[in-house]
């Protein structure tokens, strides 16, 4: 997406499916939408000269209305900003239930360790279940070529100028990459601390990951996605005798942001504290593929089948 | 500055109502959102301006009604009003609330030019 005017046809790039041979040299190139040029991006854009003269900046108190003070008609619209993203998600969650997927969203700042961690858990769980990954970064295959190393199929989006994957762009990847039934899915948002917190996908848990090497007051200073996410990771342990890095402060900070939240303190370099992760994870799978298999007996009684 | 995916957003749902009910040009448009909602006010009034040109809202206003933030304190088992995500309770101190309001981030209404004002 185009931060400077929104448009984006141009700039998302879906990559292709690919994958799933243990160590196979998988292509790596990327997928345009039908249509888009080559570079659709030489329009026009308004000159920040542009932005004056019709708006009220710093014009009577900030954020302040006073409805039946207008003389014009007043619609009442009521529709939430973000409506049109949350339908292609619960979309995306529906298609994914109707196969007994469960899907995380992992978000963190960039250099977490988010690849290393999902490679680690893929190669600990892949003789148990199939896992499947989409990869969001602004740009480069980078990600996914290393998913696939692992045999995993990896699906790369690049956001061009964006900042984080949206709905939509999570629902043409399942289609290309369609992983199988009871499978597991992973989506690693682009890193980012911020944006990635506002946006759905239709995964069944958003998972934070907060690394030793950062500091212990990001929850604080990032609440939004702490306070969106469901579980904490607090990867890179193996390097704490090494830092300063109090981690019984920043799982605090975390929980006071969001007491709900779940934590597990992780090496993905190591291994250590995986038990904790992985359990987790084939709880939520056995969830996922029991939803599933109850929504198609029942579907079997309606239609008599 | 994904103030400018919700920017888009609203020119989404401005240009809906604008083909469903037939008005010409939008005055204003009402946002509603909430203290604890992660977005950047003057942020999404740069992108809004951008986004709007060309459309029915073009040089529209943004006016912005604040929702206040509201969580659940665990301790107390009540509501209470905190400004940030990591307050604690005003009551107890406690850091165990949970943000159930002030979150939301919503179109409230349009003031419209055109024959929809008089339909609606």
């Amino acid at each position: 997406m185009c931060t400077v005017c929104g448009c984006g046809a141009g700039e998302v790039l879906v990559g292709r499916a690919a994958g799933g041979g243990r160590r196979s040299a998988a292509p790596t190139r990327g997928w345009k939408p039908a249509g888009a040029a080559a570079n659709a991006h030489e329009h026009a854009h308004a000159p920040a000269s542009d932005h004056s003269g019709h708006m009220d900046f710093g014009n009577g108190p900030a954020h302040a209305h006073a409805p039946g003070l207008s003389q014009h008609e007043m619609v009442r619209i009521e529709q939430d900003i973000l409506g049109k993203n949350d339908r292609y998600a619960d979309a995306n969650r529906r298609w994914l239930a109707g196969r007994g997927i469960f899907a995380l969203n992992l978000v963190s700042s960039p250099g977490s360790g988010k690849t290393t961690l999902l490679c680690k858990t893929i190669e600990i769980l892949s003789s148990r279940v199939q896992v499947a990954v989409i990869e969001g970064d602004q740009q480069t295959e980078f990600d996914a070529e290393r998913i696939r190393a692992t045999g995993a199929p990896a699906l790369q989006i690049n956001t061009g100028k964006g900042c984080h994957l949206d709905a939509a762009m999570v629902g043409q990847a399942l289609e290309r990459l369609a992983p199988v039934d009871d499978s597991l899915l992973l989506i690693e948002n682009v890193g980012n601390l911020v944006c990635p917190s506002a946006f759905d996908l239709g995964e069944a848990h958003k998972v934070v990951i907060l690394s030793v090497t950062e500091g212990e007051d990001k929850p604080l200073k990032y609440p939004d996605m702490f306070a969106a996410a469901d579980v904490m990771l607090l990867n890179k342990t193996d390097l704490l005798p090494h830092l300063r890095f109090d981690a019984d402060k920043a799982v605090a900070f975390a929980l006071r942001v969001n007491p709900r939240l779940k934590v597990f303190r992780v090496s993905a370099t190591t291994g250590e504290g995986f038990e904790g992760w992985l359990g987790w994870i084939e709880a939520g799978l056995a969830a996922s593929a029991g939803a599933r298999r109850i929504c198609q007996e029942e579907a079997a009684v309606v239609t008599g089948d | 500055m994904h103030e400018m995916s919700l920017a888009e957003g609203i020119r989404g749902i401005v240009e809906d109502a604008a083909s469903e009910r037939g008005f010409s040009k939008v005055n204003a448009v009402v946002l509603e959102v909430g203290a604890l909602s992660s977005v950047e006010i003057e942020a999404l009034r740069f992108c809004f301006e951008a986004v709007m040109k060309g459309t029915v809202a073009e040089g529209a206003r943004m006016e912005v009604d604040t929702v206040a933030g509201v969580g659940w304190c665990m301790p107390c088992a009540r509501s209470v009003p905190i400004a940030q995500l990591y307050d604690p309770c005003p009551h107890c101190g406690s850091y165990q609330v949970q943000a159930t309001g002030g979150t939301e981030m919503r179109v409230k209404a349009l003031d419209v030019d055109g024959p929809a004002g008089a339909a609606a």
